[in-house]
């Protein structure tokens, strides 16, 4: 059935994750960084569907479901800040929101 | 078989993610992110964990992405505003993604862990409901907890900024 071992599944896992990181750290719509967010978290849940799986146990696949509620919950908090936040500047790119910087 | 499907949806959410970041438009980076969570519940499906992949489905593509792909159209944003990636940007992914490899590789060199024998504790809906209600209930009452406060926070911030925008 896993003809690949656990190997290549935390390889998938990895390298979801590290497309994600970059993804937030190179891409200046907040929305889109908000999807590089999501894309980290479903990498963690590959990652431990698969040592759940190798390992016989249910542990990981019961995190997998905080996680999916954690990520539910994050998004619409997020996306309801950046609603305000573009009423109020009327931008979502990054650059522009440096507040904070200066 | 199983061979071939694992690399057919290993394709999809590597690739689907990779043109997520990639993408210029909003849009379609939203769509790609579907793509590569069907990539994700494939694989969910590999490693038998079928419900799993259902909820993953049911939650990321009936929820979150439709919350996204309306929030994109709410706010109008124009596409193209992304500016091309800097040379430190990109020096840095180079550096980031051979530490990675270096990383997996030296995990890879530990030997393969062995697939243990289906059944018993399998993932069924029984058993997840046994795990959540008997090992897990104080983290389930956490998580319902912060589900009410995340509401409550986001009416608190739809609220507010009407208030100060009235206020001047």
């Amino acid at each position: 059935m896993n003809p690949f071992g656990l190997n290549a599944y935390i390889l998938i896992s990895a390298l979801l994750f590290a497309i994600g990181f970059f993804g937030v750290l190179l891409r200046k719509n907040t929305l889109v960084i908000y999807m590089c967010l999501e894309l980290m978290l479903i990498a963690s849940t590959v990652a431990l569907v698969a040592f759940s799986r190798f390992n016989g146990t249910l542990d990981g696949g019961v995190f997998v479901f905080f996680i999916l509620t954690i990520a539910a919950a994050e998004v619409a908090v997020g996306l309801a800040i950046i609603v305000a936040l573009f009423r109020k500047r009327q931008t979502i790119a990054v650059d522009e929101l440096n507040t904070l910087k200066h | 078989m199983p061979n071939l499907l694992f690399y057919l949806f290993a394709f999809l959410s590597v690739g689907g993610a990779l043109l997520v970041v990639l993408n210029k438009n909003a849009v379609n980076a939203a769509m790609f992110l579907l793509v590569s969570l069907l990539g994700v519940a494939g694989l969910f499906v590999l490693l038998d964990a079928a419900l799993l992949a259902f909820v993953l489905l049911l939650v990321y593509a009936g929820a979150v992405v439709a919350l996204f792909l309306f929030i994109i159209m709410l706010l109008d944003t124009s596409p193209g505003a992304q500016k091309p990636f800097t040379a430190a940007a990109i020096g840095a992914a180079t550096i980031g993604g051979v530490l990675l490899l270096l990383g997996v590789r030296s995990l890879c060199k530990q030997g393969a862990m062995p697939l243990a024998p289906a059944g018993g504790m399998g993932p069924s809906l029984k058993n997840y409901a046994e795990q959540l209600f008997t090992t897990y209930l104080l983290p389930v009452q956490i998580v319902g907890f912060m589900l009410l406060i995340a509401m409550l926070g986001v009416i608190v911030l739809s609220k507010k900024f009407e208030v100060t925008e009235k206020a001047p």
